[in-house]
């Protein structure tokens, strides 16, 4: 079953850019994509669409059955529920610690105290942090920073999980231990797509890989069939 | 249940955030201090204006000279005549007898002047006291009570009376105007005050929808923080107006300058006054941050 389909999907910015142009794609439940391309191919604005963060002037998306491209703006946080996002520059809440960052997310769901400790400290031990959760975000590195956005982005276990640039901000060796969390949870069923500009990152991983240019795919590795051909 | 939880975590967040900016939250709460002193001022000002224009005009009394040789049973019959119409409140009767004693201990040169006359031959006149209920229609009713049979010149004060009830009604309506239009003042600078402090925290507005906070998920402790603002900035001046008041008053003994300003007893005056202080605190603090949230959210 297709957990994201879009059919001619075309984005134009108000300045008259397009970033997208008619582009089909379907990725099913539990895959781990990366979608790969230089600056300015479309790839931010293909993830940010699937988060209904940018809408598309035409085409259809739907995401886990919810027809996102008609998604109105008050109902927005319908389709956040079901998905987590992971950003290259974290965004955790700096007057908030490590442990309340997460558990906001649930908290806004109005579930008990009790469920909410489980649920936090359970995926902190995931992301490794379970000794840090008392910790203010600025006072963490970078990849502790970004293992506490993977917390808060899967503590209500989303079957989607979105990462744009997840490593963008971290040196190579923080960056494979995010990749290694990452593939954990994408091994406990949670579908990961994930946007990246690092092709040694993605040579590593040997999954799914598909290569934007100029606002169209151009090319959809199959897992492991990826090889760097330097565009 | 449900709902419960998320507003008690609501309130909780709401009162953390107001100690994690502090500075911001200092900034507020200074502005709406400073701004309800000044409306505190102005609203014991205005009310004690008010206070002394109504006991000036409480002491304004129609006096209705009878008719020399008048029966007894004329004058029973003629107060409850006067009691009847709509804009008396009360009538009291007051004998030419008297009105020559008390006019004898007022003064010494008219005590010499009346010992010349015997009780028969006393040259005044029986009358009655009115109090009206509303002074501006003084003159109506007055001129209603000439035409009773038995009454033969009736005294206010005529022209007087009308201008001191013409100046009473601008002073008090320049009153209003000045608490009014302080309050909106008020209102729209701590709400812009407010607006800034949550400009400055867009950030976390954006990160709650990332997250899935509905619209009303992330208004809400806003709000409460805008109400906990408005509480935390109206304790000073209410602290002020119940203890700056009630020390005026007794060092003052109640009197300002002359007997007729006499000033409105503290309590339960100061109660009212820091309750309205309270109110505008609370309420404008709420709509402050409301109006401030609902610009950095996409409706």
């Amino acid at each position: 079953m297709n957990l994201i389909r879009m059919k001619g999907v075309k984005k134009t910015y108000k300045n008259g850019v397009t970033a997208i142009y008619d582009l089909d794609l379907k990725i099913e439940k539990g895959e781990f994509v990366f979608i790969i391309g230089s600056t300015g191919c479309g790839k931010s604005t293909l993830i940010k669409m699937l988060y209904r963060e940018e809408k598309p002037n035409a085409g259809e998306i739907i995401v886990g059955g919810l027809n996102v491209a008609k998604l109105r703006n008050r109902k927005v946080y319908k389709l956040r529920r079901k998905l987590g996002v992971v950003y290259q520059d974290f965004k955790l809440l700096p007057k908030s610690t490590v442990y309340e960052n997460v558990a906001f997310a649930l908290e806004i769901f109005g579930l008990p105290k009790s469920e909410i400790y489980e649920k936090v400290l359970k995926v902190l031990d995931l992301v490794g942090l379970k000794n840090k959760a008392k910790h203010y975000p600025t006072n963490l590195s970078g990849g502790e920073q970004q293992r506490v956005a993977i917390a808060r982005a899967i503590v209500n276990e989303p079957k989607l999980l979105i990462c744009d640039e997840p490593t963008g901000n971290l040196d190579e060796n923080t960056s494979m231990e995010i990749m290694k969390v990452l593939d954990e949870i994408n091994k406990m069923g949670t579908t990961i797509i994930m946007v990246t500009h690092d092709t040694k990152i993605v040579e590593k991983m040997k999954k799914r890989v598909i290569l934007l240019d100029a606002g169209r795919i151009v090319k959809d590795y199959a897992e492991g069939t990826y090889v760097n051909e330097g565009i | 249940m449900k709902v419960f939880r998320i507003l008690s975590r609501d309130i909780r967040d709401s009162f953390k955030s107001v100690f994690r900016n502090f500075s911001l939250s200092l900034a507020s709460i200074t502005c709406i201090t400073i701004t309800l002193l000044v409306v505190s001022i102005s609203v014991i000002l205005s009310l004690n204006v008010n206070n002394i224009a109504t006991l000036i005009e409480k002491d304004v009394t129609i006096v209705a000279f009878l008719d020399k040789g008048i029966e007894e049973v004329d004058i029973k019959l003629l107060q409850s005549q006067i009691e009847r119409l709509d804009n008396v409140e009360s009538v009291v009767f007051q004998s030419k007898e008297d009105t020559k004693n008390e006019m004898m201990e007022a003064s010494e040169d008219f005590k010499n002047v009346m010992e010349n006359y015997t009780e028969d031959e006393n040259p005044l006149q029986d009358s009655f006291k009115i109090k009206v209920v509303d002074i501006e229609r003084i003159g109506n009713t007055a001129n209603e009570i000439k035409e009773l049979s038995g009454v033969d010149v009736v005294k206010y004060g005529e022209g007087m009376v009308e201008q001191l009830v013409n100046v009473f009604k601008v002073v008090r309506n320049v009153c209003i105007f000045i608490v009014v239009t302080l309050i909106v003042v008020t209102a729209f600078l701590i709400s812009n005050t407010i607006k800034i402090t949550i400009y400055s925290r867009r950030k976390e507005i954006e990160i709650m929808r990332l997250v899935g906070a509905s619209n009303l998920n992330i208004k809400i402790p806003f709000v409460f923080e805008g109400l906990f603002l408005g509480i935390l900035g109206s304790i000073i001046p209410m602290l002020a107006t119940i203890y700056g008041y009630t020390a005026l008053y007794e060092q003052s003994g109640g009197i300002l300058f002359s007997q007729i300003i006499q000033l409105v007893e503290p309590m339960p005056f100061v109660v009212w006054v820091s309750i309205i202080l309270l109110v505008i605190g609370m309420i404008v603090g709420m709509f402050g941050s409301l109006l401030a949230v609902r610009k950095h959210l996409k409706i």
